[in-house]
Order: C-alpha cells, then structure tokens, then sequence
C-alpha cells in the first residue's frame, strides 16, 4: 500500500507541483495518475521512491515514511519503469534485467538466470538476451524495461509513461501484456499516463489530477466515466466518454441469433457472411455479389462497447460475434443492443 | 625536387645512427607526448568525470578550458623553460597544459551526452552516485573520452617539436636545423616523420577504442539494423 499524507512539492523557481494530495494506492492494485502535462501526476509518483522529497506532507510505501530510508536501498525494492525505457545501451538485454539482482549482490549466475526467467514472463525469446538494446524494436525494449523492473520481484512498481512513445498498436499489445501479468503477480503498480483511454483502459483506479497539481477525481474508471466530479473531469475524459462507458457494462440479455453464410445455397439478395473452413469470419457478401471486408468482431462475453462497435462498424448493420478462437458465434444489431442499455438505466 | 631530397634525407645512413639520430630523436618526441598526455589525463579525466557526474562547476570548467586553449603555446614553452631554469619540465608541463582542454571535453562532454532517461533510471533502479558514475556514467563516456584523447595526442605530436627550441632532441630539430640552413630536404622529411608519428599514434589508439568501447554502443554508433528475431513488441 502506498499512501499520500498532506503531500505538496514547490520547487525551487516557485511552481507547485503537486498541491496537498491525499491519496491511498491499494495494495495489488493498478492505480493510474492521469492530468494534463504540468498537473503534477509524475511529480507525485517520483516522490514514492525519492527520486524528489515532498516539500511538506509523507508519502508512506507499506505504512513506513519513505524519507526514513536511504534511497538506494528505498528503490532497490521498488520497480522502476520509464518512458523510452532507459535500458542501459552498453549491456546486454539479459544484463540489463539482471541490474537489480546484481546490486542487491546475488552472484552472477544467479541473476542472469533469474533475468532469463523475466524475459520469457515479459514474452520475449530467450536469444534476444544476447543482444543490445539498440538492437531491438520499442515495443520490445519497453518489455525488457518492465522485465527489469520485475526482476527482483518488488512489491511495488511505479511506471512513468511507459508506453507512450510506441505506436498505437504496439501499445495495446503492451497494455494488454501489462494486465495478463497482473493477473499472475499481483503487485502494487502506479501508473502514469496522460491518455485517458490508457488509463481507463488499465487503470482499477484513476486519479485525475488537474493543473497546479491538484487532485481533481480519485474514482474507479467506470465511475469517472459516468459521474465526472466536475466540468474539468467532464471535459478531461472527453467528448465520447458516454460510448466509451460501455466498456465496463456487460452484454448479458444481448441477443445473438444465427446468420447466413455466403457458403450456404440461395440468399440471393440478401447480406451473407463469407467464413473460412474453420468458420472464422472473413468478410461479407453483398447484395450485389460482391465481397467487402467486415467490422469489428465482438468476442462473445465481452463488454457492451464492443457488442455495439461491432454493429455499427459492419457494412451489413450486423455485428459480428466470435467465441474465444475466433470461430462464428453469431450477430447482433445495433437497435438491440441500445434496447439492453437502455434497459440497465432503469 | 624537396621531395627527393627529403627522400634521400631520410634514407641517409648517417641519419639513422648516433645520438642525434632519427631513431632517437622519434624516441624523444614519444616519450614526451607520452609522458604529456598522460599527465593531461591524470588532471583532467578524474576532473571531467567530477563535473559531468555532479553538474557542478561546468560553466567555469569550460570558460577555463578555453582560457586554456587561447595560451600560444610556443611562448608558453619557453616561457617555462625559462622560469623552470631549463629542464624539460617545463617543456612537459606546456604540452600538458595544451592536451589538458581536448581530455577535459571528450570526459565533460562524455559523461553529460549520456541519455538522461538511461541516468534517471540508473538512479531509479537504486544505483548509488558512484555505482551509477562507474557502472553506467563511464562506460557510455567512453566514445567521446577516447575521442579527446586522440585530439590530445594529435596536438601533443604536432607541439612536441617545439620542445626544439630549447634544446631538445625531439622530431623539431630537423624542421629548425633545416630551416636554419635552407636544408629543406631535412626539414621536410622531419615533418613527415611528425605526420607520420601522428597518424600511427591516431591508428593505435582508434585500436585501443575498439578494445574499450563497449560492443553495445559501437554496434549504435552504426547505421539500425533491423532486428532478425520474429517482432514481438
């Protein structure tokens, strides 16, 4: 657990960066700090390994003032991740994961094995230990940079932007790689990231910070997208924060009934959904004959956000539903699925 | 036609023996620059590591390597010589005070080049200040440390003729012998020697790089090379 008592930072020109935060981060948690730039989100979490000390208040890492620990050995035991993920250019990828074992004086063998472990946790093949980090693509030295920061196995992991300098896909994957982890560690992680989909899309809990360093909403991500706690929140998580609430409702009561496939005989005239031989989706045929790629694919169980992206994205107003391997689950219809949401409200 | 006679300058047998001889005035010349750039070395490696470590004192260090380096180092060699009462001390310490800015900014400027990310996340790991000087600091300094180095010598080979003038027996005795009495083949064959001198030394300690340099930051230094394992990031 990490907790935020009266905290304020003002530093030397004037500024205050982070202005009388209160703020508990439960253990085992994803908690994310979101703001604007200048809102004091990366101020408040280089405070919980002392990469800077509060100017008043405590910042206290499983109930112990962390201004009473010497900060090497403070940071030793808390993981550190960083923006372009500052691997260390004059060592290898497996040496570079093996930097925390190695200063809190395991041999070396014990470490290297240990760093081996971390990059295929982290999905990365075994030979890539061999290589430099100048060697690797973003994404995968952003995986070795969290590989790192896991290595010996601390506790708490304070994550500064992390996966803000890769594209957009590549961060998703990413995103995605950082839960399923989660999953199987279970570690107290703070996350920093002006992208309020990112932070809606990891976070347990977001803290939104505004500028001057204040905190503005400290909520659940689905709460914040329904109840923003004033127009700055409102405006903060954005224009399409109604669609993108669907991302926490359920799509149980969604009716998915049985489509036609292009394979069968007749339809002449109507949509049909062109499958492969494992009955995975590949496209629609039109009216006409002939053959448009398809929408989004909602994979049966998930959120009603996809459910309705995948109606409104396909060029037949059908939505596309697959089960787990990707197989035909059936469609859905748009004016179906707002008939579920609309029936949740009440 | 200098060129023949520098030629026949050089391959004189006359030249090649006794004490004044090309191989010992080459020895000379080695020695000092030697003993020249690793006095530099010892000033002004610790001193630019300190700076680009701490951050302290960086503006007075470089007004001050320049200050350095505006010194006309012909009058400051004999300036010594004459208040060091003769000797080659005063020589050495003149060539040491002209290989001293080129170390000081390949260290400075070295150690500061460093990616503040790969700084700040040695320090957030929890590397000590020195772990982090020795361990991460230095090792990425090295290209550019090395580089001063070469700049050092470099000047120090060239200036190291100087030392002629008062008397000793470096690669500068030709070029003012030959100077003095039109003797042109000998003092154009000493200036090859010095170039000569100059770009064997450069070799050896381009060599010396190779060894140092980590793997890693000379495989950077080169234009990306996609990498051959399957993406998966």
């Amino acid at each position: 657990m990490i907790e935020f008592r009266g905290v304020t930072k003002r530093f030397d020109d004037g500024t205050i960066a982070v202005n009388g935060l209160d703020l508990v981060v439960e253990a085992g948690t994803i908690t994310v700090f979101v703001g604007p730039s200048g809102c004091g989100k990366t101020t408040s979490l280089r405070m919980v390994n002392r990469m800077i000390d509060p100017t008043s208040g405590t910042v206290l890492v499983d109930g112990r003032d962390v201004l009473t620990v010497d900060p090497p050995k403070l940071r030793l035991g808390i993981g550190y991740v960083i923006q372009q993920a500052g691997l260390f250019p004059h060592r290898t990828v497996l040496d570079n994961v093996a930097t925390v074992p190695l200063l809190s004086g395991w041999s070396k063998g014990r470490a290297r094995t240990r760093a081996a472990e971390l990059l295929e946790l982290v999905g990365l093949p075994a030979e890539l230990g061999r290589r430099y980090p100048v060697q690797l693509s973003g994404g995968q030295q952003q995986r070795v940079g969290v590989a790192r920061a896991l290595a010996a196995d601390p506790p708490v992991l304070l994550m500064d932007e992390p996966f803000s300098a890769v594209d957009p896909v590549v961060r998703e994957g990413l995103q995605d790689e950082l839960l399923r982890l989660q999953a199987e560690l279970d570690k107290t992680i703070v996350f920093v990231t002006h992208d309020i989909d990112e932070a809606v899309r990891i976070g347990e809990k977001v803290a939104v910070f505004r500028e001057g360093g204040v905190l503005a909403q400290y909520a659940p991500p689905a709460e914040l997208l329904a109840r923003p706690a004033d127009d700055f929140v409102a405006g903060f998580v954005g224009k399409d924060r109604g669609y993108r609430s669907l991302s926490f409702v359920d799509a149980a009561g969604v009716e998915v009934r049985p489509v036609e496939t292009a394979d069968e005989p007749g339809g002449d005239g109507r949509w049909r959904l062109v499958v492969d031989a494992d009955r995975r989706p590949q496209g629609w045929r039109a009216p006409d004959g002939s053959t448009v790629p398809g929408g989004s694919l909602y994979e049966s169980g998930g959120p009603v956000r996809g459910a309705l992206d995948a109606a409104l994205s396909s060029p037949s107003g059908l939505g596309v539903v697959v089960d787990a391997e990707g197989r035909l689950a059936g469609v859905v219809e748009a004016r179906q699925v707002l008939d579920v949401i609309e029936s949740r409200r009440g | 036609m200098i060129f023949a006679d520098a030629f026949a300058w050089l391959l004189d047998a006359a030249n090649w023996t006794g004490s004044r001889s090309i191989p010992v005035r080459v020895g000379v010349h080695l020695l000092y620059c030697l003993g020249a750039v690793l006095g530099a070395a010892a000033i002004a490696v610790p001193l630019g590591l300190y700076v680009g470590h701490t951050g302290r004192g960086g503006v007075l260090l470089v007004g001050g390597s320049n200050a350095l380096r505006a010194l006309p180092t012909l009058g400051l060699v004999t300036f010594l010589y004459l208040v060091a009462g003769g000797g080659q001390v005063g020589v050495l310490i003149g060539l040491v005070v002209l290989a001293v800015p080129p170390i000081l900014a390949g260290a400075y400027a070295g150690i500061q080049d460093v990616d503040r990310g790969v700084v700040d996340a040695a320090r957030g790991m929890g590397m000590t200040g020195a772990q982090r000087l020795w361990r991460v600091e230095l090792p990425n300094a090295l290209p550019l440390l090395v580089g001063g180095l070469r700049n050092a010598t470099l000047q120090v080979v060239a200036t190291a003729s100087v030392a002629a003038y008062v008397g000793i027996e470096t690669l500068g005795r030709p070029l003012l012998d030959g100077l003095r009495v039109l003797d042109y083949g000998q003092f154009v064959g000493g200036a090859v020697l010095v170039a000569l001198l100059a770009v064997v030394l450069d070799v050896v300690l381009a060599l010396v790089g190779k060894l140092v340099i980590p793997r890693g930051l000379r495989l950077s230094a080169r234009p990306r090379r996609r990498a051959k394992a399957p993406r998966v990031g």
